[in-house]
C-alpha cells in the first residue's frame, strides 16, 4: 500500500467531518431553544476539530508542502471526497438531528474499531473521536425519540426526514478499491461489517420514536470520487470565499 | 410559571472533581430530566468544569422564607459555647 | 457583550420611605440581595429591565458574528469564532436565568424582545460586511463590554453578580481572539490592512456609544449607582476604555477615526488620558429607535428561529407529558 491510499483515506474522513461540521455550524444562533444553541456548536466543534486533526495528518503524509487549511479550503469541488449525506442542506431541526444521528451512529462503530488501526496516528484520533461521537449519538437519539413521538406535526416531519435521508444511507457502507486497500492494510475497519450493529441501534431508536425505518432505499452515491449534489457548490462558495477572494494571504 | 406550555426550569449542580461536593452553578430549561442532564453537560461543562452533574426541577426546591431569617438563624449566633474559642485551655497544654 | 446604556427603565418604588431607607442601609453595608429578599419594586423593575436587555444583547449579538462562521478563512479561526458565538448564547442563558429569579420567565422576555418592547444593545444593529469585522467586534465591542461587565461582578443583586462572574471568566478569550485577527490583518497585505482600517472606522464610534449617554443626560444612572447595580458612571468607563484602546490601535498601526483625539496629561487626576471628539448622539438614538441598517433583520432572524422552533418545543413537551402519564398509570396499576 502506498502513501496515496492513506492520504485518500484520511481526506475522505476529514471531508466528511468538515462538511458536516460546517452544515451544523449554520444553526448557531438559530436553534429552537437556547440550550440547543449551545449543544449544536458543541457537536460542530467536535466534528471540525476531528477534521483538523485528519487534514493536518493528511498534509504530513502527502508531504507536498500543503497545510491543513490548503486541504480544507483550496480544492476543487470534485476533489472533496465526502459522502453525500453530510452535504445535504440542513432542512428543519428534525432533519438535521436525524442526519447527525445516522452519521454518528455509524462513526461511533467506525471509531471504536479504528482505535485498533495499524496506523498509530489514526488510532489516536479515533480514541478521542470515539468518545465524542458517543455523546453525539446520545444527544441526537434523545431528540429523535421526542420528535418522532411528540405531536402529530412532529411525527409527520420526522417521517419526511426519514424518507429524505434514506437514499444517503447506503453510501456509508460502500467500499471502493481505495477503501479495500486501506481495509486490507488494517488502517480502517470494513464499513459493511458495521452494518448489523448500526441497524440494531437505529431500529431501536426509530421504534422508540414510533418511526417506520427506511434503511434499504436505493443508494445515491458518488461522493467518494467527487460527484456531488448541487448543494455542494454553494457550500464551498461560502467555505472558500475569503481564501479564494484574497489568495495567498495569512489570516 | 404555571404556563402549561412553558418548558420547565431546572437547577444544575456540578461536582468540579472527585473529593468535592456538588455545587449549584446555574439553571436551564429542559422538557425532562434526560434532556436537562444533556443540556447541563452542553451548557455548564464546556471548559472541563465538571466530573458529575445533578439536576433538580426548580419547582421541587423548598426554600426557607427570608422573612423568617431572624427567627431561623439569629438564635444560633448567640450560642458561642458551640465554638472552640469559648473554652479556655492554658497555653502550656499546646494546640487542642 | 453588552451595553451599559440602560434604556427606559422605571426605577420608581411604591414602598414606604422607612422600607426604602432600610433597604438602602443593606446596600450600603455591601450586603448582597438574594431572590426572595424584600426589595423595592423599583429595584426589581430596574434589574428585570437591565438583566433582560443584557441577555437579549447576548442573543442578538450572536447574529452579526454568526454571519461569518461559514466563511471564516482558516480552520483555527472557524473553531474560535464558533466557540465564541456559542459562548454568547451561553451568556444569554445565564442572564435569562438570573432574571428568572425575579419572577419573569424566559418565554415572557423572549416575547418582549420579539415584540420590540424590550431593547438590546444597539451595537448589534450594525452590519458585518467583511472578515475584519470579526476582528473589530472582538477587539472593540468585547473590549467595551468587559469594561462594563467587570464591575457588574460586584453588583448588589446576587444572581446577576454570580452570572457575571461566569461570563467574565469565559469572555477573557473573546477580546484576545478579536485582537489577534486584527494583528493578522494589520500586518498583512495592503488589502488586508485596508480591510482592518475600514472595520475600525465603522466600529469605533458605535463602540464608544456602547457606554451609553453622558452622565449629565443619563436619567437612571444615579438610582442605579445608589443601589450598587452600577458601580461606575458611563463617562468614567468610556474614558477608561479609550485610554486602554488607543495604544492597542497604535500597535496595529491603524488610525482611530477621531481627529480630536489628543493626549491630555491633566486628565484622570494628573495621570493623563485622552481627549476625544463629540459623539453623534443623533445616530445613537436613530439606531436605538430602529433606524439602524440591521434592526429589522436582527429581529426577523430571532422571530424566525422562535417560530421555526415551535414544533420542536411543542413535540418535546408533548412527549414529556405522555411519559409522565405513562408512569402515573403504571404506578396506579401496581397499587
Amino acid at each position: 500500500m502506498g502513501n496515496d491510499v492513506l492520504f485518500e483515506t484520511l481526506l475522505r474522513l476529514a471531508d466528511n467531518h468538515l462538511i458536516l461540521g460546517h452544515r451544523l455550524s449554520e444553526w448557531c444562533g438559530h436553534a429552537p431553544m437556547l440550550e440547543e444553541d449551545l449543544a449544536m456548536p458543541n457537536i460542530a466543534l467536535d466534528l471540525i476539530g476531528q477534521s483538523r486533526a485528519l487534514y493536518a495528518y493528511a498534509a504530513e503524509i502527502e508531504n507536498q508542502g500543503r497545510s491543513e487549511d490548503d486541504l480544507a479550503f483550496l480544492r476543487l469541488e470534485k476533489d472533496y471526497h465526502n459522502i453525500l449525506m453530510v452535504e445535504r442542506p440542513n432542512g428543519d431541526f428534525g432533519h438535521t438531528m436525524l442526519r447527525q444521528f445516522l452519521f454518528s451512529s455509524f462513526m461511533v462503530l467506525f471509531w471504536e474499531r479504528a482505535q485498533n488501526s495499524t496506523d498509530k496516528v489514526l488510532s489516536g484520533i479515533a480514541g478521542k473521536a470515539f468518545k465524542e461521537s458517543q455523546y453525539h449519538v446520545r444527544h441526537t437519539a434523545e431528540w429523535i425519540i421526542r420528535l418522532g413521538d411528540g405531536t402529530e406535526e412532529s411525527h409527520k416531519r420526522m417521517t419526511a426526514a426519514t424518507a429524505a435521508l434514506a437514499p444517503y444511507i447506503g453510501e456509508l457502507f460502500e467500499a471502493d478499491a481505495v477503501d479495500q486497500s486501506a481495509i486490507s492494510a488494517g488502517i480502517i475497519p470494513r464499513a459493511s461489517d458495521l452494518r448489523g450493529a448500526w441497524e440494531t441501534q437505529v431500529r431501536s431508536v426509530y421504534a422508540e420514536a414510533t418511526l417506520e425505518p427506511i434503511l434499504d432505499h436505493q443508494a445515491q452515491t458518488g461522493g467518494r470520487i467527487g460527484q456531488h449534489t448541487e448543494d455542494m457548490g454553494f457550500l464551498l462558495a461560502q467555505l472558500q470565499y475569503v481564501q479564494r477572494t484574497y489568495p495567498n494571504m495569512t489570516w | 410559571m404555571s404556563d402549561q406550555n412553558e418548558i420547565p426550569l431546572w437547577e444544575v449542580f456540578i461536582r468540579p472533581r472527585n473529593g468535592l461536593s456538588h455545587r449549584h452553578c446555574g439553571s436551564l430549561h429542559a422538557v425532562d430530566a434526560t434532556m436537562a442532564l444533556n443540556a447541563a453537560r452542553d451548557v455548564y461543562t464546556r471548559r472541563g468544569e465538571g466530573q458529575s452533574i445533578w439536576i433538580v426541577p426548580s419547582a421541587d426546591i423548598t426554600a426557607s422564607d427570608p422573612q423568617e431569617k431572624d427567627a431561623n438563624f439569629e438564635p444560633s449566633e448567640s450560642k458561642i459555647y458551640r465554638h472552640p474559642t469559648f473554652y479556655e485551655v492554658p497555653e502550656e497544654v499546646g494546640h487542642m | 457583550m453588552y451595553s451599559q446604556g440602560l434604556i427606559g427603565a422605571d426605577s420608581s418604588s411604591e414602598e414606604t420611605p422607612e422600607f426604602l431607607a432600610e433597604f438602602q442601609k443593606r446596600i450600603d453595608r455591601e450586603e448582597k440581595i438574594e431572590p426572595n429578599d424584600p426589595m423595592p419594586s423599583g429595584y426589581r423593575k430596574t434589574l428585570v429591565r437591565q438583566i433582560g436587555q443584557h441577555a437579549h444583547s447576548e442573543i442578538v449579538g450572536m447574529l452579526p458574528e454568526g454571519n461569518w462562521i461559514t466563511r471564516a478563512p482558516t480552520l483555527r479561526r472557524k473553531i474560535a469564532l464558533l466557540a465564541k458565538v456559542q459562548d454568547e448564547g451561553g451568556h444569554g442563558l445565564y442572564l435569562y436565568s438570573a432574571a428568572e429569579t425575579l419572577g419573569v420567565s424566559r418565554k415572557q422576555m423572549t416575547e418582549e424582545l420579539l415584540s420590540g418592547k424590550a431593547k438590546y444593545s444597539s451595537i448589534f444593529n450594525y452590519p458585518t460586511p467583511t472578515w475584519a469585522d470579526m476582528g473589530a467586534i472582538g477587539w472593540l465591542v468585547d473590549g467595551a463590554a468587559i469594561m462594563n461587565q467587570i464591575p457588574l461582578c460586584r453588583c448588589s443583586y446576587g444572581p446577576y453578580a454570580r452570572a457575571m462572574v461566569r461570563v467574565c471568566k469565559e469572555e477573557s478569550f473573546h477580546q484576545r481572539q478579536g485582537y489577534e485577527i486584527m494583528i493578522s490583518l494589520a500586518h498583512g497585505s495592503p488589502e488586508q490592512k485596508e480591510m482592518a482600517q475600514d472595520a475600525l472606522n465603522r466600529w469605533w464610534w458605535p463602540s464608544i456609544m456602547m457606554f451609553g449617554p453622558h452622565d449629565s443626560d443619563s436619567t437612571n444612572s444615579d438610582q442605579s449607582m445608589a443601589w450598587k447595580i452600577k458601580r461606575f458612571s458611563n463617562d468614567e468607563l468610556r474614558q477608561k476604555f479609550i485610554d486602554a484602546t488607543i495604544p492597542q490601535a497604535e500597535y496595529l498601526g491603524l488610525t482611530v477615526p477621531d481627529p480630536d483625539l489628543k493626549w491630555n496629561p491633566e486628565k484622570n487626576d494628573g495621570k493623563g488620558g485622552y481627549d476625544f471628539g463629540a459623539i453623534d448622539w443623533d445616530e445613537f438614538w436613530t439606531v436605538v429607535k430602529g433606524g439602524g441598517k440591521m434592526n429589522v433583520d436582527r429581529i426577523t432572524a430571532r422571530q424566525k428561529a422562535w417560530d421555526d422552533g415551535e414544533w420542536v418545543r411543542d413535540a418535546a413537551l408533548a412527549h414529556a407529558k405522555k411519559q409522565t402519564a405513562k408512569k402515573a398509570s403504571a404506578t396506579l396499576a401496581a397499587e
